[in-house]
């Protein structure tokens, strides 16, 4: 009988962790894990500082940029308060949004001249475009701006914009009392809004929403500026 | 009068030599990255932005600066890990750097230029994915000095800012009838009157101002690049061979080789 030539196989050490490390292969792996948490660690402060140095300029801008646009849609001879200071949480749901939404009550010597808030139509062509509401006691439109971004086609859709034609400010002046329910409408539609050339969605889903705006203003806004005056 | 011997192994000033001396690699990666190898007009990367933020002069203008940026800052610092970084983890690493290096320019943006950077929105942050900024880290960054590395960053971003500025300036002009319109948003001394334009009435050309006519404008760009070679090259032939006078015998018989 020839003995067979099979290898001794000894048994595995008890202690299995050194043979872990001795492995190249694993060792290689480990290595390069470790090059790649520290280079995210690295990066990751850099992002932080950069953050953290830039938070209060940037903080500045935004509110410069909001403020800038709430004094678009409101004279700015009927407002001497600070806006962002006169601000009431409201429902959003009536105004097309999922949760409250912030408005804002200019105010002359203290007293409420207004009510600005935003409204979103999701009846765009491109999909919802938001729109900021200023009103007068009376429900009289004060002004009427497109917030950015919108979906709306550039070329088409996008002369709501002021940059891109002065449509928007057509609403200026406009109450349900000087414009019948009838007329809240394109001219396509029966109504006195101009529609655009190639671009009747946008128009009508505008005109639909601001109409919306002042119903609303008309059921709560008007009771809103009043409990909020002090 | 001593006749001083060349021991220093410098030539003189004056060197009479019949071939020219090889370009420096800083020369060379310039007209690379400027024509030659031009990441929009050759290489064709960065297609996405190049299409879409090039609609006028300022947000053309301001996304290349912001690319240029991302290309040095990412170059720079591939370079000096070069030698830590293996070769099986440099890509995760490079995207990590380049990620990094525009998540800065990004809040730098929105702190100094800010209605610049709600105009140009999401493609900043997109600058990540922008292919020009990775190939040039993993093609030039990695296997060079820190020096060159970052002259090859800054060349780069160039050559795509050059084409992206003539983009922009030809669909402005198009498709909006005007001319460094808004410059004020990246150039805080520009005087806001200080742009052209061809007046209220002007009819706008859509296509211009719409994506396909992006593609349409690169296209004759890149067409016009080839035929500037094309007229290059043989003016350098021309100049090449010296034409020589005389009869010219061709040989027909025998071995011709």
């Amino acid at each position: 009988m020839t003995k067979s030539h099979r290898p001794v196989t000894q048994p595995p050490p008890h202690n299995a962790a050194p043979s872990l490390t001795r492995n190249p292969f694993l060792r290689a792996t480990l290595s390069m894990g470790a090059l790649l948490a520290a280079f995210a660690l690295a990066t990751l402060t850099l992002c932080m500082l950069t953050a953290w140095l830039t938070r209060p300029l940037i903080e500045k801008n935004q509110q410069q940029a909001l403020v800038q646009t709430l004094s678009q849609v409101f004279p700015h001879d009927k407002f001497d308060n600070d806006l962002m200071a006169s601000t009431v949480v409201i429902a959003g749901e009536p105004l097309g949004y999922k949760k409250e939404i912030t408005a804002y009550i200019p105010k002359l010597q203290n007293r409420a001249t207004g009510l600005i808030f935003t409204i979103a139509t999701h009846e765009g062509y491109g999909g919802t475009i938001n729109l900021l509401i200023g009103t007068d006691r009376q429900g009289t439109l004060t002004g009427v701006r497109v917030l950015p971004p919108h979906p709306e086609t550039p070329g088409l859709g996008d002369k709501i914009e002021t940059k891109k034609s002065d449509w928007i400010l057509g609403f200026t002046g406009r109450s349900l009392q000087n414009t019948p329910t009838k007329k809240w409408a394109v001219k396509k539609d029966g109504g006195t809004f101009d529609s655009f050339t190639g671009a009747t969605i946008t128009p009508r889903a505008v005109v639909s929403s601001v109409h919306q705006a002042l119903v609303f203003f008309n059921e709560q806004g008007r009771e809103l500026v009043r409990t909020n005056n002090p | 009068m001593t006749q001083s011997s060349d021991t220093s192994g410098e030539h003189p000033s004056i060197a009479f030599s019949d071939t020219p001396s090889p370009p420096s690699p800083y020369r060379k990666a310039a007209l690379n990255g400027l024509w030659k190898n031009n990441a929009a007009l050759v290489q064709l990367l960065g297609l996405c932005p190049l299409l879409a933020v090039s609609n006028s002069t300022v947000n053309a203008l301001g996304l290349g600066l912001a690319t240029l940026f991302v290309l040095v800052v990412s170059n720079t610092i591939v370079s000096l890990v070069r030698h830590q970084v293996q070769s099986a983890i440099r890509l995760p690493v490079f995207v990590m750097v380049i990620a990094a290096a525009t998540t800065c320019i990004e809040l730098v943006m929105q702190a100094v230029t800010f209605q610049l950077y709600e105009v140009l929105g999401i493609f900043i942050p997109l600058i990540v994915t922008n292919c020009a900024v990775l190939g040039r880290a993993d093609a030039f960054a990695c296997k060079n000095p820190v020096g060159l590395s970052a002259w090859d960053g800054a060349v780069t971003g160039f050559g795509f800012c050059w084409v992206l500025l003539l983009v922009g300036m030809i669909r402005e002009l198009l498709g909006q009838g005007t001319l460094c319109a808004n410059m004020q948003l990246l150039l805080p001394f520009w005087p806001e009157s200080a742009h052209f334009s061809f007046g209220p009435n002007y009819r706008q050309f859509l296509l211009a101002a719409l994506p396909p006519g992006a593609f349409i404008t690169v296209g004759v760009l890149v067409a016009l690049k080839a035929g500037i070679d094309r007229w290059l090259t043989q003016h350098a032939n021309c100049k090449k061979t010296p034409i020589v006078a005389g009869s010219k015998r061709v040989r027909v018989t025998g071995q011709i080789t």
